[in-house]
């Protein structure tokens, strides 16, 4: 799970991460008064959405008055962005970050990330800060500085003062790097956090650093005990599809093609979106229904991918294990009745326990479902009957 | 032979009286698995499908001998399980659980490391099917009668992709010596190197599938190895090619977040370290039949 930027400072800033002043606004008139309030001469007004590239993208804006403060707030407000990472969609812009905007010297990058391969909480810095990762490991990929954590004490302070002194700070700013580096760290381990990157981490005229951005993704299995972070969903920066996938804990990404899928378990799910290209068409999402695949679920699941007007066909492709074929077969059956779904082709491909019976269910329930034997068989099918209906 | 289990291996079931548990190790019993013990705090001195029940792993160990176990337990507590099971003495240790938090199972790893090398157990999973091997035993939840008894090794991240393979090679004639599920989350136990180890000693496997997916290091890593150090043929195929970058595709460990993560580039650091690649998901019989014509 995702968060805004003035989330993520929020938890930092509970961790002793030093923050520039500033105060979330939902409307241009806010944005002023928060503004008033956070005192200054000079602010940022950023766009809160899921998604970096921000600046570049028009979303961050400066002001020298308050009245520029409205027109930026009013500017973002209820637009959608289009950065480098948002796709061609964008994400709406619901919320807006009002920020105290004080000169500074230096840009650092701080990153923390869980690293699959040595299974451990990886520390990245970089001298240079303000740009994006890739691009620092393209230009300085020598002065890329990294600390590994041992799970069982933690990261050290002598760790993160190794990190601050070889990023070339001066002693008084040792110190609250220090504070930074390891209030950071603590904000990761103790929210279940997958990824933290404060980019750039400033060095400011009085020896003050500060986060002046900042990214945070959470570990999704970790959230039955991260209550807190969980309130801070905003499901306005997801796909309504995914949203509403959520709801029925599906796992369902919305892609753009026409073939939509349903599909048991994640590998098979991904396979067969991978066999429809290989035949010549393009899945309209991907969804595991798990490995269960009930008939509600197979029903909610239909409901799911014909609500995406782009799909002109429908494929299922369920092997049975523990679940039988022929309760998915009555499931597909029912869902197709009480959906009412017309017009729309449907392939229909069952494998594993009890698949004749499944078979017949289907062929003597009077509906025009297309059944295949083999995955190879199903895709081909599909894409068939799309080219069919185009 | 096969590897890691057999008719013979004593399996402990923790979470035996469980919904899950329950069904299971009834489906467990039936396939021919040897099940001695179950484990389910508070519930022990019962009986649950004739087997007996303990409230620790360690007693149930010292009770029956039990040396693998089965995970039946939910996400919040699994991690607490598996190390329950470590520290008992199981050697091998099959995690079912679907939705374990990263950070917990980065402490399981973390704790197997105060066992010396030659006794640290062996995990398969978390969110996987487990093992099986054909005509013998199965410690998993997979539909027994798919699998034919044979001579390929199977390794793979997915499930049910697995049991897809599964089928195309009975369709094919051709059986498993055992078929290992290692599951699809970002940190866990055993990799395919692990699998590929061991596959590489027993005699009565042939050739090796192994299907990754997207995400991680580990497919990669395992090519690698073969190539310097496998003597049998082996099929690989990475799941995925369609997957957009950076998104979560059902199993938390199937994204697309660094380089090396996408099925077009494992797939060719596959082939240049001279795996026979399956060219889709519906040829991995035909593959696997074609490779093993030519050894």
């Amino acid at each position: 799970m995702d968060v805004h930027e003035y989330q993520a400072k929020e938890i930092l800033a509970a961790h002793g991460v030093a923050i520039p002043p500033g105060t979330v606004a939902f409307s241009p008139d806010q944005a002023v008064y928060a503004a008033t309030e956070l005192g200054g001469s000079h602010w940022v007004v950023k766009a809160q959405i899921h998604a970096g590239a921000r600046g570049k993208a028009g979303g961050v804006k400066f002001c020298r008055t308050y009245h520029e403060v409205q027109q930026a707030a009013r500017d973002l407000l209820g637009k959608r962005l289009v950065t480098g990472q948002t796709g061609p969609e964008g994400k709406p812009v619901q919320r807006v970050y009002v920020e105290v905007a004080d000169p500074f010297e230096r840009e650092i990058y701080l990153g923390y990330v869980l690293d699959r391969k040595l299974e451990r909480v990886r520390v990245i810095a970089s001298k240079h800060g303000g740009m994006e990762i890739e691009e620092i490991a393209r230009t300085t990929p020598d002065e890329i500085l990294q600390v590994i954590v041992e799970p069982a004490v933690g990261l050290q302070q002598f760790q993160a003062r190794e990190l601050a002194f070889q990023l070339g700070l001066n002693i008084k700013q040792v110190s609250r790097a220090v504070q930074t580096i390891m209030g950071a760290y603590r904000a990761f381990r103790d929210n279940d956090a997958t990824m933290l990157e404060i980019n750039p981490l400033v060095v400011t005229k009085d020896d003050k650093v500060l986060a002046l951005d900042a990214k945070m993704s959470f570990d999704d299995n970790a959230l039955f005990r991260r209550r807190n972070i969980v309130d801070m969903n905003d499901p306005s920066q997801s796909d309504p599809r995914e949203a509403q996938a959520n709801e029925h804990s599906l796992n369902y990404i919305g892609l753009d093609g026409e073939i939509g899928c349903i599909v048991n378990g994640a590998g098979l799910a991904m396979a067969t979106m991978d066999m429809i290209k290989h035949a010549g068409g393009n899945p309209a999402n991907f969804l595991d229904v798990g490995g269960g695949a009930s008939p509600e679920r197979v029903a909610t699941a239909f409901r799911l991918v014909l609500s995406d007007r782009r799909v002109k066909v429908v494929l299922v492709n369920i092997f049975a294990g523990i679940n039988r074929c022929d309760w998915v077969a009555q499931g597909v059956v029912d869902a197709v009745r009480q959906e009412k779904i017309e017009g729309v082709p449907l392939v229909v491909r069952l494998a594993g326990t009890n698949v004749e019976a499944g078979k017949k269910i289907i062929s003597e329930s009077g509906i025009p479902i297309i059944q295949a034997d083999t995955l190879a068989d199903a895709a081909q099918k599909a894409v068939a009957a799309w080219q069919s209906v185009k | 032979m096969s590897i890691l289990i057999d008719e013979k291996t004593p399996i402990l079931i923790q979470g035996i009286t469980g919904d899950k548990g329950s069904f299971h190790a009834k489906e467990m019993i039936d396939y021919g698995s040897n099940v001695v013990a179950g484990v389910t705090p508070g519930k022990g001195g019962k009986t649950h499908h004739g087997v007996p029940v303990f409230n620790t792993v360690r007693e149930a160990v010292r009770e029956t001998g039990a040396q693998a176990s089965i995970t039946f337990v939910a996400p919040a507590f699994c991690a607490d399980a598996i190390m329950e099971a470590a520290d008992a003495g199981i050697r091998l240790i099959c995690s079912i659980t679907d939705g374990i938090p990263a950070q917990d199972m980065m402490k399981v790893k973390r704790y197997f490391l105060r066992f010396p090398k030659d006794r640290r157990p062996m995990l398969v999973g978390p969110n996987c099917a487990g093992i099986i091997s054909p005509g013998k035993a199965m410690l998993g939840i997979m539909p027994g009668h798919i699998y034919k008894r044979g001579s390929v090794g199977l390794i793979s991240r997915s499930g049910t992709l697995g049991y897809e393979a599964a089928s195309q090679l009975k369709e094919l004639g051709l059986g498993i010596s055992t078929s290992v599920g290692i599951g699809g989350d970002p940190i866990n136990g055993s990799s395919f190197l692990d699998h590929l180890v061991l596959f590489d000693k027993d005699p009565e496997t042939e050739a090796v599938l192994i299907i990754g997916e997207i995400g991680g290091p580990q497919e990669a890593e395992a090519a690698a190895w073969i190539k310097e150090n496998f003597s049998k043929p082996v099929i690989g195929f990475v799941a995925g090619l369609t997957a957009p970058k950076g998104r979560r595709m059902g199993h938390a460990g199937a994204i697309i977040s660094a380089t090396g993560d996408s099925a077009a580039e494992k797939t060719e650091i596959m082939k240049s370290y001279g795996l026979a690649v399956a060219p889709n998901p519906a040829e991995f019989g035909s593959t696997v039949a074609k490779v093993l014509k030519r050894a």
